[in-house]
């Protein structure tokens, strides 16, 4: 009985959960419904993916309305994958969200911002769970409304700004994929995705269509952050609430690939999209930039913060650049990484939220020597970034292979020489960080820290350590990576 | 997962033993330092040949131990140099080098019992994170030189990456074989090893980045890497032409730099480039004399070398002190490590009952029975400079020479034990051979021991010997610094238009400086663009912003409408 409405619930608990802290005044208790919720979500999640990966596709008409006619919840290998890791790493940072909030939000506010971060985690697994377009773009502007706000109780004035920046560009971006929904929508009269799909053929004047990608296109890659359009992210990453940041760079944009994915892929086709379309060309070329000038940027960065966040910008390269490869191999490397960049990423932010949490800085300058008075949250600052740069041991490793192999596959030796060199690049900035912190003497900014409390340590922890298990165990990321890779191709229209 | 005798890499058992070591105090500590290896030694000498534990990893099944008598060889000598570097190291109290240094020398191990690229390629990253701390932990200079290594062991690793993802690709298979660089994958499969033994033109990072490290660090950086290195090649690039090219190059570069080098333990460094040279001219000659005669002077040379560096570096904790020209007359009061010191000379100069004499001369004996006259030659050549630069130089220029005033003790018991047990191994083989050429890949029927080899061997050393001593003169240490390649990355690009104001002519300044303005100009661009103030990284007012998104949806419009 209760099985058979797990999708609803994915999305029904953590609406309830936002409305229930929205009334509450205590923080704490703010925080209990949310790390309740929290917890709540991955097993959910988890018996949906293991649902499909023994029985296949699940579909869930929302309200007993049977699609096309009433919205669809749909699962299948790639969006179960997703639904996992958003609600893992959720599940994951609440506990250390509690110290973290309370030092550095007002109290009046804590109880906001838990009724945000729900509202924003209900908004990011509507994104994914929904086969319906319009459905995805009300969950987007859930997702989006709740994340400025998210932003803008970061304690820095210059969070503000960064929220409104975002604001101005998400509802932008919001407003153009809205626009190329309209589009397919006039030109298919329907607004479930399977429909579109099964529909576009039967549509005589493609002109509309073209349009509807290209308006889908550029406001899905504003969400992702895809560059040049990724101008709002640094600031909005380097000013939020650490617990903000950690939980959206390792979830929002990922979410934001998979709605790319799920238009190229299973809406418009992979024929149409990459080879009668030069997306495949455009894609490659900026993510190369993205791979390149973000991480340029970031090696002369002097804030940690916002120079993870544009390490995260090119990381977003590496997984466009697996879309945009577009074959078995690259594919499922551009899915992996989407996995494995949220756990390092995830992990870097948690441990740069800890020693903010403990010398109120983050400015490179004022770290120095802090490996010797933190060395376990710095020596899972050095993990996770060895991680980043692609070390072997480390789930980095993984994702990067299969995109050199996918490179391979079309015969790009160049590709593979450009992958290890932006790899160098990472070695750079992340090395900058790994000297100050480690062979310089103690600073003064320093001198008294010491390990964070135990519940910031644990999942920071927790989540390097799944950057190495995962990096020899991938049955479960590669091995389900490939199957939604062979699914979205397998569509092959 | 498992299918035979064996459940856990042995080589992982040394890693483990490495990672507890900075949880232990003293006692406990040197218990693990001692014990550990001889587990690792038993479990070497277990493991039967063909595959033994196998496992999936991404999509291959990946051999994580394979056994071979290469393999077992190699494991031998590595878990050897464990224990005799872990004796030596006892009294180090900086327990993060000693963990670091088991890391990297279980990774050795699990390099040398890897059936598939895959394993190989994991511990190859493992011994180069390892070796970097090693080296990290060393002297003042270190963490520059570590830095330096820590770059080129990286790029080495990537260039074998995309090699061993080429070779994946084309082949479908992720099998380790014996094959000829004859495709872009292998060529740089190749490189990739070439980087880490040593070879031209990056040899610079070795004599660039071992002296730095400790007095033990270096004795445990001296035998894994590039014995890892030449391990790889025997395995998988035997009888390729052009390392007979590479490694006779290595072995006179090597030579030249050597005696010109003023710094003690960067003698012995070049002095591994050398070495190293020999045994990658023999696995470029490619028959079976010639590769058993690589892999036994790995082998012997992992004893002696070590050796020398234990001597070397009881001097340095001894007295501080690391140049020639500062030292000297220490036989006086340090008589037992001026007497091992001069055990390992002979050995790595091929001296008559000492065990480089029994390996090196295997290699030439390939060449020779190969008709390749002038390899023999060079090598044979080259065996003259072995003995001037490391057989008699080392020894005289610290030991003997002037008193220099210093009177140093005898270093502590550990330290003795150390050199005195590799001092009875090198003597050991040289005299019994048959235990080592009994383990050696292939089977051996070569007999060193002639009247003719070894008096021609004598002659050969007592001549060399001769010139030594006439030439002292010139060859007196004076302060210098010998420049290498490395120079050019370190010092050459912000020198080289200083040195053409002196001493070129206009035109050539001319060029000189617009090239190097060039290169400024270029690296302002990139902060220009990229730095903190720059286009792509200061924040952009939202109206741009919201300009930029809208010509990108033009830009998309128009290419999807073409």
């Amino acid at each position: 009985m209760i099985a058979a409405q797990l999708p609803a619930l994915q999305i029904v608990i953590p609406l309830l959960g936002a409305v229930l802290t929205a009334m509450m005044r205590r923080g704490s208790w703010a925080w209990a419904v949310a790390l309740a919720v929290s917890w709540t979500m991955p097993l959910i999640a988890g018996s949906l993916l293991m649902q499909v990966l023994s029985t296949g596709p699940i579909s869930y008409a929302l309200g007993g309305w049977n699609p096309p006619w009433g919205i669809e919840y749909r699962i299948d290998a790639l969006n179960g994958f997703v639904l996992v890791l958003v609600s893992l790493i959720g599940a994951v940072i609440m506990p250390y969200a509690r110290v973290s909030v309370e030092k550095e939000i007002a109290p009046k506010k804590q109880a906001w911002f838990y009724t945000m971060y729900l509202l924003c985690l209900c908004g990011l697994l509507g994104i994914t769970i929904t086969n319906d377009a319009f459905n995805a773009f009300v969950f987007l502007e859930v997702s989006s409304l709740s994340t400025y706000a998210l932003i803008a109780l970061g304690r820095d004035r210059r969070a503000l700004l960064a929220a409104y920046q975002y604001l101005i560009l998400g509802t932008i971006g919001a407003t153009l994929y809205v626009i190329g929904v309209g589009l397919l929508y006039t030109m298919t009269g329907t607004l479930n995705l399977s429909d579109i799909a099964g529909r576009l053929d039967g549509v005589e004047n493609i002109r509309p269509i073209l349009a509807a990608l290209a308006f889908l296109t550029v406001g899905i890659s504003l969400k992702l952050a895809l560059f040049p359009l990724h101008v709002w992210l640094p600031n909005a990453y380097a000013y939020a609430p650490s617990v903000a940041t950690a939980f959206l760079a390792a979830t929002a944009t990922k979410v934001a690939v998979y709605l790319l994915l799920r238009y190229y892929f299973s809406v418009f086709g992979v024929t149409f999209v990459f080879e009668t379309l030069p997306v495949s060309t455009i894609l490659l070329t900026l993510s190369l930039a993205a791979m390149f000038g973000a991480s340029i940027v970031a090696v002369f960065q002097d804030d940690v913060k916002r120079m993870l966040a544009y390490s995260s910008v090119a990381q977003i390269g590496y997984i466009t650049l697996g879309i945009a490869l577009a074959n078995q191999t690259g594919l499922t490397g551009g899915i992996v990484h989407l996995f494995n960049h949220a756990l390092m990423k995830g992990a870097l932010f948690l441990v740069i939220g800890a020693v903010f949490f403990r010398i109120g800085s983050v400015k490179l300058d004022d770290l120095a020597g802090l490996g010797r008075r933190m060395p376990i949250t710095m020596g899972a600052f050095v993990i996770a970034g060895l991680s980043i740069i692609g070390t072997p041991g480390t789930a980095g490793f993984i994702s990067k292979w299969y995109l050199a192999l996918g490179a391979l596959e079309q015969g790009s030796w160049w590709l593979v020489l450009l992958l290890v060199a932006s790899s160098f690049i990472s070695i750079v900035y992340i090395g900058r960080v790994v000297e100050v912190t480690w062979f310089r003497p103690v600073g003064k900014m320093v001198a008294g820290a010491r390990e964070p409390p135990t519940s910031m340590l644990i999942p920071s922890l927790i989540l390097v350590a799944a950057t190495i298990y995962f990096g020899f165990d991938t049955t479960m990321t590669a091995g389900v990576a490939e199957k939604a890779a062979e699914a979205l191709l397998g569509a092959n229209r | 997962m498992m299918t035979d005798s064996i459940s856990i890499p042995p080589g992982l058992i040394l890693i483990a033993a490495g990672l507890l070591i900075p949880l232990l105090r003293a006692r406990a500590r040197t218990m693990v330092l001692l014990l550990a290896p001889v587990l690792v030694l038993s479990m070497v000498w277990q493991v039967p040949d063909g595959v033994v534990l196998s496992t999936d990893f991404m999509s291959y099944r990946v051999v994580l131990v394979e056994g071979s008598a290469l393999a077992r060889l190699f494991g031998t000598i590595f878990a050897i140099m464990a224990f005799g570097g872990g004796l030596f190291a006892i009294n180090r109290d900086n327990p993060a080098e000693l963990a670091a240094a088991f890391v990297y020398g279980g990774a050795a191990i699990g390099v040398a019992f890897a059936g598939d690229l895959i394993t190989l390629f994991i511990f190859w990253e493992v011994m180069a994170i390892g070796s970097t701390i090693v080296l990290l932990c060393g002297r003042d200079n270190a963490r520059s030189a570590g830095i330096r290594y820590a770059a080129i062991h990286l790029l080495g690793g990537v260039v074998l990456m995309a090699g061993i993802a080429g070779e994946i690709t084309a082949t479908g298979s992720t099998v380790f074989n014996a094959m000829q660089p004859d495709t872009m994958a292998r060529w740089l499969i190749l490189a990739g090893f070439l980087i880490n033994a040593g070879a031209p033109p990056l040899s610079a990072w070795l004599p660039d980045a071992y002296p730095e490290a400790s007095w033990s660090g270096m004795v445990f950086l001296s035998a894994f890497t590039t014995k890892t290195a030449v391990y790889v090649l025997l395995r998988g690039f035997p009888g390729a032409d052009i390392l007979i090219y590479v490694g006779l190059f290595m072995v006179f570069y090597g030579i030249i730099y050597a005696i010109l080098e003023n710094d003690m333990r960067r003698i012995l460094a070049y002095s591994i480039v050398n070495q190293v040279g020999f045994m990658v001219t023999g696995i470029g000659i490619g028959t079976t004399i010639a590769l058993n005669g690589a892999a036994a002077h790995a082998f012997t040379h992992i004893i002696y070398k070590a050796l020398l560096l234990m001597s070397a570096g009881s001097v340095l904790y001894m007295t501080d002190k690391r140049k020639c020209t500062d030292l000297g007359g220490l036989f006086r009061t340090m008589p037992l490590t001026c007497i091992c010191g001069i055990i390992g000379a002979l050995s790595i100069s091929s001296f008559p009952l000492t065990s480089g004499f029994i390996s090196k001369s295997m290699i030439s004996q390939g060449a020779a029975d190969e008709h390749l006259m002038t390899v023999w030659m060079l090598l044979t050549a080259a065996s003259a400079g072995v003995f001037l630069h490391a057989g008699i130089k080392f020894p005289w220029f610290v030991f003997f020479q002037k008193d220099s005033g210093l009177r140093p003790a005898e270093p502590p018991w550990n330290m003795r034990a150390a050199m005195v047990l590799f001092s009875i191994m090198c003597i050991w083989i040289g005299v019994f051979p048959e235990q080592l050429y009994a383990i050696l890949p292939h089977q051996v029927d070569y007999v060193p021991y002639t009247g003719a080899h070894v008096v021609f061997q004598l002659q050969l050393l007592l001549f060399s010997g001769l010139a030594f001593f006439l030439m002292l003169e010139w060859l007196k240490r004076s302060l210098t610094i010998t420049l290498d390649f490395d120079w050019f990355y370190r010092k050459a690009l912000p020198e080289l238009a200083q040195w053409a104001m002196t001493f070129g002519g206009a035109a050539r300044r001319g060029v000189l400086v617009r090239l190097q303005r060039r290169l400024e100009r270029f690296l302002n661009e990139i902060y220009r663009h990229h730095g903190p103030q720059g286009i792509l990284a200061r924040t952009w007012p939202t109206g741009s912003m919201a300009f930029w998104t809208t010509v990108l949806l033009g830009v998309y419009l128009i290419a999807y409408f073409l």
